[in-house]
């Protein structure tokens, strides 16, 4: 076995192994337990948790990849991810935990009064959840086939059965514990790296001063004016400038990020775990600044990735790569069929320019540049196994939190909410844990044989938490008189609007070739992508809600003093928290 | 009542202010007038591209703690800290 595979294992296997411990230390009793770690975990640790929680597989592999090829134009990720945590500091959080349930379709039942609306919310839930669900699986099967070598399916069947151990026994008790170690994993397995590849390229071990000061190969040239001409001279778009398909589509992208964040709700249910409503508003900070650490250091990684890359193909202008002289990482990412190049010219170098009749290197998977980056900065094995570890804790931190928002809205919102309203607290409990379990084999097999629309799943979950959940949740709150009726007319026309334009797009449920309205043009609505769809889908959600209020009549006076009494931190909690 | 209702709308002022800075760092300075700021420069950041990766991520941070500490004084101010 070599040096970098046994780093590995013991990178790997290591941080399994505490996480075990942690969730054995931290078992849950009680439903309360189960669901929201008895209400009493600190802010400092709950902002580590929803920073583990949130930042997922496309955060800590994919974002940076992206912003590498998008330039600019990858801010909306940037922006959006950690925006949606100043509305849900400000609009939600506190209000939906001083009301003290335990899941968000049970705050929206309350608050409309309507079993309608919370089977609508916990099919919202579900579609979102499982879809994100998927991409984790897929990362931990890729994690470990590249640096294990173990067979995907294998891989999978062994990132399933970890995440069981700890999310079965531990409930959101044992998943919080274990969030804050793979918080820790993962933010030292991104940023070591990048400290010492700003270091290589600018001398500043501060990744987020690095970018911005020049290189330290004595040129004097900025990091990013040099990437800027490395660029445009191959005939790609200008790294700092290229906005991704106009600045409206930009505003429009920007904010459905930010409302599709403040409305996810295995987000948002992390609030209900402090022991206060101050707690909540400080909770909403400190994960933001954990956020922020990761998210401030991908543009960085980013940049300098790209650069390097270049660099490495074309180390001086007109002078490319022998393809016999690739080094070992391209050779190894060859092998995934993630990178393909093609001899067009017959020179036997490798020729690497944004023309696509000359251009040879016919795949570059944006995936692969967090994984590859360390070997292509030459960095040691210890800092490359890391980064397998950081990949692993990502995924299965964010998987866990999604496998208790489903499970949680089954058992206690379908099962304890509607079907069977006198389930005891201790039966409750196996039937989460049972939903659980099941969740987990069904993102296993759907992870194992992924469906051809896994790749547009993402507009899928931000749309829907978009342009139903979180508009539901905000005129819940400010709007006092916002009946049930209109809340679920709203909530069905917000959903619709946005699912018809992702479908019209994509196929219906993503098969190629079933636009039912004919040929549009990609698109078409003034330039905005479906991905960017669900601020639209939010607006048409808002104004049929207080359109339909006006006709209907308002929320009865019953349900508006529960309104004032959230509104405020004083008083009586309506939670089962203390017991 | 009459308390309740102050306490709400002062609530709603420290809202409106924190919003309109969240949207002014990351719509406005981040996508809308980008190109007029990346005339300028922070060090090797043209600034538009500095508020669109950084800048505003800064701001919502410092956004939600000051927001969290007007909050907190404001419970104390009208004595509706939880009992």
């Amino acid at each position: 076995m070599d040096e970098l595979k046994l780093y590995t294992y013991i990178a790997v296997f290591g941080s399994f192994a505490l996480y075990f411990a942690i969730a054995w230390w931290a078992r849950a009793g009680s439903t309360s337990d189960f669901y929201v770690a008895g209400g009493d975990i600190t802010p400092l640790q709950n902002g580590m948790a929803i920073g583990a929680d949130w930042m997922s597989a496309a955060s800590f592999i994919s974002m940076a990849g992206l912003i590498a090829f998008l330039g600019y134009g990858g801010s909306v990720f940037l922006m959006g991810w950690t925006g949606g945590y100043v509305l849900l500091a400000m609009l939600l959080a506190p209000y939906m935990r001083k009301h003290g349930k335990f899941t968000v379709p049970e705050f929206i039942s309350d608050r409309y009064y309507s079993k309608t609306a919370r089977i609508v919310a916990v099919i919202c839930l579900i579609i979102a959840s499982l879809t994100y669900i998927i991409g984790q699986m897929k990362g931990v099967g890729v994690a470990f086939s590249r640096f294990l070598e173990v067979d995907y399916g294998l891989g999978l069947g062994i990132g399933m059965a970890v995440v069981w151990v700890y999310a079965v026994l531990g409930g959101m008790k044992g998943i919080t514990y274990t969030q804050i170690a793979q918080y820790c994993v993962l933010i030292f397995a991104y940023t070591i790296p990048a400290v010492f590849i700003s270091l290589q390229l600018t001398g500043n071990p501060i990744p987020q001063l690095g970018l911005g000061s020049t290189l330290a190969d004595g040129s004097g040239v900025y990091l990013l004016d040099k990437l800027d001409m490395v660029v445009t001279d191959l005939g790609f778009k200008e790294y700092t400038t290229d906005n991704m398909g106009g600045t409206l589509n930009m505003f429009a992208y920007t904010m459905s990020l930010m409302i599709g964040t403040a409305g996810l709700p295995h987000v948002i249910m992390r609030f209900f775990t402090v022991p206060s409503v101050q707690a909540a508003r400080s909770s909403a900070g400190y994960a933001l600044v954990f956020i922020a650490l990761l998210y401030t250091v991908a543009p960085a990684v980013g940049a300098m990735a790209r650069l390097n890359l270049m660099n490495t193909i074309e180390p001086a202008a007109g002078q490319n790569l022998e393809y016999e002289a690739r080094p070992q990482w391209f050779k190894d990412w060859e092998t995934t069929g993630l990178l393909k190049f093609e001899d067009k010219n017959g020179d036997g170098k490798i020729t690497y320019v944004a023309d696509a009749e000359k251009n040879e290197m016919v795949k570059v998977d944006r995936d692969i540049m967090v994984l590859a980056n360390p070997a292509i900065a030459n960095l040691p094995n210890w800092v490359i196994a890391l980064v397998a570890a950081g990949g692993l804790a990502a995924a299965l931190s964010t998987a866990a939190g999604l496998l208790l928002a489903i499970s949680s809205s089954i058992s206690h919102d379908l099962m304890k909410g509607v079907l069977t309203p006198n389930l005891s607290d201790k039966n409750e409990l196996l039937a989460g844990r049972i939903v659980m379990t099941i969740a987990i084999l069904i993102s296993g097999y759907l992870g194992l044989h992924p469906p051809g629309f896994a790749a547009g799943t993402v507009a899928l979950a931000f749309g829907l938490a978009a342009s139903s959940i979180f508009p539901a949740l905000m005129m819940g709150i400010f709007a006092k008189k916002m009946s049930g009726t209109a809340a679920v007319w709203g909530m069905c026309s917000g959903i619709g609007v946005t699912m018809l334009y992702v479908f019209q797009h994509k196929g219906i449920m993503f098969i190629p070739g079933t636009s039912f309205l004919g040929d549009m043009g990609p698109d078409w609505f003034f330039g905005i992508s479906p991905n960017a769809f669900g601020a639209v889908g939010a607006l048409v959600n808002f104004a049929v809600a207080f359109i339909v209020v006006r006709f209907t009549g308002p929320a009865p006076t019953h349900i508006q003093d529960m309104v004032d009494n959230f509104r405020s931190p004083y008083g009586k909690i309506e939670a089962a928290h203390d017991h | 009542m009459e308390g309740e209702t102050t306490y709400w709308q002062e609530n709603l002022r420290l809202i409106f202010i924190s919003l309109v800075i969240w949207f002014v760092v990351s719509f406005g300075l981040g996508i809308l007038l980008v190109e007029q700021l990346n005339e300028f420069r922070l060090g090797g950041y043209k600034l538009g591209f500095w508020f669109a990766q950084q800048g505003s991520i800064y701001t919502f941070v410092a956004l939600v703690f000051w927001y969290s500490a007007k909050m907190n004084a404001l419970d104390k101010k009208y004595k509706v800290e939880e009992s």
